[in-house]
């Protein structure tokens, strides 16, 4: 059982306090778990790229070498960039294991993400122009407090709480997960894979790479694969719904859409409001209470369904 | 020091590493009385607060209808209540609203999450707009009235009562019910009446398709007197063209022979 929630203004200019709602979406789901949180924020988009990494892992802090590690491993960070041909704007350590950037880079971003990850241990959280990919072990006003997302201002975002079933529980197996190497697309998933292995075996032939052990990750690997062939978002997520086997409800976002499948029993739940200027959408309306106080009316999506909005 | 006589526990947990349980087991006495009326607001009370302030109306109060405002679609609320009397929510409810429900008359002005009425055993529900999944589930009796639509599997496992539905409903609505009626007026999703034991649905709308061994029945008039009459309990207008189907009865004896049956029987 986890907690899914995304939010989603119309016409939205990014100004709007995403990182405040989405924390209080997802701190009245934590019941449904306590493990982690993880955030999909998407702020006004901005010419440069911005690129969230991770250095170490929260498992690996009581290593002996931990503090040496991560500072060689920001050096190589630094060099990848600039070996990939990104030159560095801006370089924010948000807290001891995340490193924040604004590169200037014009190439591939398969290009770019791979140059990074070639250093052992680092792994690329998010890249895009307005995506920002932020998770963590705790609850919600935890992982806020820590990444100060209280004044995070955008236009729309995602968010997850996890209760571990298939995996570990560190941050590399947190929810979101970022679409490698797709600008500004990222998945929350709320259920179980089943033919997560074999997804896995296939993709893995075709080249593409898998940062965690987790079942839901074949979601942003698989719309990643649909997309390089082509596809829309939207053709891919309806492609999903054949394709993956198991229960699941999952919310995607791009740039500018937010989307949302079920699978074929309807055996994940989640409610919807659609109003004139938002769209919010959780694992239970106390999410969506928890942003709009008024009375409002929401449903329950049916089996297969795939709904997209843009901003 | 207040106490509770129905059962709930005053004792406070002295350690929840998850920060899951609710330590604040009493009950908040915030309800306005009159007569045998009462109001409250549950803004700012927890769900165990709100169970708690509603048995101490009924049981210990005598109240006879409670209005409870702002329920802000919390989980688990009213559930268990095993006395007759009147109880209006002014919002949305959130999972397991009003399980195991015995005897009281409900409104629920807005909408309800998953598994609302579980396992009612008697009663009266009535909720103005929506229902998620697993509405009625394992319900035994009592008359569960939705105005809005609902999602899957509504009535699964339902032994008794009745399911009023004026919108669609999902996948696998009736799914293995064994006895009872649904009425559900709009579309039914696929799946209809799957593995049903016993029982009747009455669909309005379309049948997206229908579940193993669900067959459509034969309308009499005692169809036609519970369809009537109901509608005019609730005040639901008229009741729209309806299609009936049972349990086909197929899955009651096995029709196929194991190997080393057939071998005898040849």
């Amino acid at each position: 059982m986890c907690g899914i929630a995304g939010i989603i203004y119309r016409g939205g200019d990014g100004g709007h306090r995403i990182g405040r709602d989405m924390t209080a979406m997802l701190q009245s789901m934590k019941h449904r778990g306590p493990d982690s949180t993880g955030y999909a924020l998407y702020r006004a988009p901005t010419p440069e790229l911005l690129l969230r990494v991770k250095l170490g892992d929260s498992g690996d802090a009581e290593s002996f070498q931990f503090g040496e590690d991560i500072r060689r491993r920001r050096r190589e960070l630094m060099s990848a960039l600039t070996a990939a041909g990104a030159s560095t704007k801006g370089v924010e350590d948000v807290n001891e294991y995340t490193i924040s950037a604004t590169l200037d880079y014009h190439g591939d971003l398969k290009h770019l993400a791979d140059h990074i990850e070639s250093v052992h241990g680092l792994e690329v959280l998010s890249l895009g122009h307005s995506l920002e990919i932020v998770k963590d072990l705790g609850d919600a006003r935890k992982v806020s407090g820590e990444y100060r997302l209280e004044n995070y201002f955008g236009s729309h975002g995602i968010g997850h709480v996890r209760m571990a079933t298939e995996s570990d529980v560190d941050i590399a197996n947190a929810h979101p997960y970022w679409a490698y190497p797709f600008s500004d697309v990222a998945v929350v998933h709320n259920g179980q894979l089943t033919n997560y292995h074999t997804w896995r075996r296939r993709l893995e032939a075709r080249g593409h790479r898998f940062a965690s052990d987790c079942d839901s990750e074949i979601i942003a690997v698989y719309l990643a694969d649909r997309m390089a062939g082509g596809e829309s978002l939207e053709d891919a997520m309806h492609h999903s719904l054949e394709d993956l086997d198991g229960v699941f409800t999952y919310i995607c976002v791009s740039e500018d859409a937010l989307g949302v499948a079920k699978d074929e029993l309807a055996a994940k739940p989640l409610v919807l409001y659609e109003g004139e200027d938002m769209v919010a959408l959780a694992s239970e309306e106390m999410a969506i209470r928890a942003v709009i106080d008024h009375e409002i009316e929401t449903y329950d999506p049916y089996e297969s369904t795939v709904m997209v909005w843009t901003r | 020091m207040d106490t509770v006589t129905t059962g709930a526990t005053q004792e406070e947990p002295r350690f929840d590493p998850r920060g899951l349980v609710e330590l604040d087991a009493r009950v908040p006495r915030v309800a306005e009385i009159d007569g045998d009326r009462a109001v409250f607001d549950a803004r700012e009370l927890t769900t165990r607060g709100i169970n708690l302030e509603l048995r101490r109306l009924l049981y210990e109060e005598g109240v006879r209808e409670v209005t409870v405002q702002n329920p802000r679609a919390r989980h688990s609320i009213g559930v268990g209540l095993l006395t007759r009397a009147k109880i209006n929510f002014e919002g949305s409810l959130g999972y397991f609203a009003m399980g195991m429900m015995d005897g009281p008359e409900v409104h629920i002005a807005g909408r309800v999450g998953w598994s609302a009425c579980e396992n009612m055993m008697s009663g009266v529900t009535v909720i103005e707009s929506n229902a998620g999944s697993l509405t009625g589930a394992a319900m035994r009796g009592g008359d569960l009235v939705i105005k809005g639509k609902v999602g899957a599997r509504t009535g699964i496992d339902q032994k008794g009562g009745t399911i009023i539905v004026m919108g669609s409903a999902g996948s696998m609505t009736g799914f293995m019910m064994q006895r009872g009626r649904q009425i559900i007026c709009g579309d039914v999703g696929p799946g209809l009446g799957d593995s049903m034991y016993d029982g009747v649905i009455y669909v309005g709308g379309k049948v997206k398709s229908l579940g193993i061994d669900c067959v459509p029945g034969e309308w009499t008039d005692e169809d036609t007197e519970l369809i009537e009459r109901k509608f005019r309990i609730y005040g639901l207008g008229t009741p729209p063209q309806l299609q009936k189907y049972v349990c086909g009865k197929k899955l009651y004896n096995y029709d196929t022979l194991e190997p080393s049956e057939r071998k005898l029987v040849l």
